[in-house]
């Protein structure tokens, strides 16, 4: 069955920054899927698990976060602690006997580069494939 | 504090499949410290349950609530406030405030979300080890003030056991001999000299072996 995933992308703001200058245009001709909504936020070590959880709740298919590099955060760990909360998340949609996969996260460094719309394009053929959320 | 763990979510949404409406009642006090049964954690198990009914095809109503404790007759009666709004608690504290829910409110059902494992403290952020076992007749004085109740896993009153190697436990070679540590630390403390008196056979009716314990202090009871 074809579907349309619904995909949250909750980013780094500085990871960011350049792909949704002028309003994300750039970033569309770039191919990345309209489909992703996409939520700036100022750090992703911010990020709460009932963030993640509550997207699931209000209908997402899938999550990811895009932080910064491991070892080169902005806010030195921030990007670690999404890292782990996303590696929780996870292991609750096991316990909910639901694929892990639906949540994932990428390290990027800052700037609109390929990685950041392959990013999209990846998480977008993977729940493409896995199909809708089951909740 | 009291430390404890969420349950596993398949335990918790088969205790709440019968249920319509679920308060998910958070405790500021000691699992808020251990992040097992805090706001964050309550607020992240109502959004699991909700997902859980759903996949299950269950339709729920799932609030959140939170008491500055669940050990307190005084706060527990706050739970008042959501009254009409459940048909069950899931309470995130430790059992300690189940028992009480259970105690102060005979018409309300009550489920323990967390398993209380011991009382601790933190080794490190995102760590906790246990260091009492709240036997009701503490020891310290005589060994440095480190616990062979609850850190020893034979609770030996005269360790070591002669297991141990190079410091470690037998049972477990991540797990530090506390009668070694007893040992060096009396030593340090130009102590060792106690340790040659052999302790007397303990009386272990103070430890929960003599049925439910209770403490009663008479310059502060009001009746």
């Amino acid at each position: 069955m074809s579907f349309t995933p619904d995909i949250r992308l909750f980013s780094c703001h500085y990871t960011s920054q350049q792909s949704l200058a002028h309003d994300g245009k750039e970033l569309q001709e770039l191919g990345f899927p309209e489909n992703i909504r996409i939520t700036r936020i100022p750090c992703t070590g911010k990020l709460e698990i009932a963030t993640m959880l509550k997207a699931f709740e209000d209908g997402a298919d899938a999550v990811y976060v895009v932080g910064c590099p491991v070892n080169g955060c902005h806010n030195v760990q921030g990007s670690q602690r999404a890292a782990k909360r996303v590696a929780a998340v996870r292991e609750m949609l096991q316990e909910l006997d639901v694929e892990p996969e639906r949540v994932r996260m990428y390290h990027l460094s800052r700037g609109l580069h390929p990685e950041f719309i392959k990013a999209g394009l990846e998480m977008n053929t993977r729940i493409a494939k896995i199909g809708p959320s089951p909740f | 504090m009291i430390v404890a763990e969420r349950k596993p979510l398949a335990e918790i949404l088969e205790m709440v499949k019968e249920c319509k409406k679920i308060l998910v009642l958070a405790c500021r006090g000691c699992v808020t410290v251990c992040s097992a049964g805090g706001e964050r954690e309550a607020e992240i198990l109502a959004s699991l349950i909700r997902l859980g009914m759903k996949k299950s095809g269950l339709s729920c109503e799932v609030i959140e609530g939170s008491l500055v404790r669940q050990c307190d007759r005084e706060y527990v009666d706050a739970i008042d406030q959501w009254q009409g709004q459940y048909d069950a608690i899931v309470s995130t504290a430790c059992g300690v405030g189940v028992n009480f829910i259970a105690n102060l409110r005979p018409n309300d059902n009550v489920f323990p979300a967390l398993n209380t494992t011991f009382f601790g403290g933190s080794a490190e952020q995102g760590i906790w080890s246990e260091q009492c076992a709240g036997c009701g007749d503490c020891v310290l004085h005589l060994t440095g003030g480190l616990c062979p109740v609850a850190r020893c896993a034979k609770s030996l009153m005269n360790g070591p056991c002669g297991g141990s190697v190079d410091g470690r436990c037998e049972i477990d070679p991540n797990v530090d001999c506390v009668w070694q540590m007893i040992y060096d630390r009396m030593g340090r403390l130009d102590r060792q000299q106690e340790m040659t008196k052999s302790a007397p056979i303990r009386d272990w009716s103070t430890a929960g072996h003599g049925g439910p314990r209770k403490q009663v202090r008479e310059d502060l009871t009001v009746s």
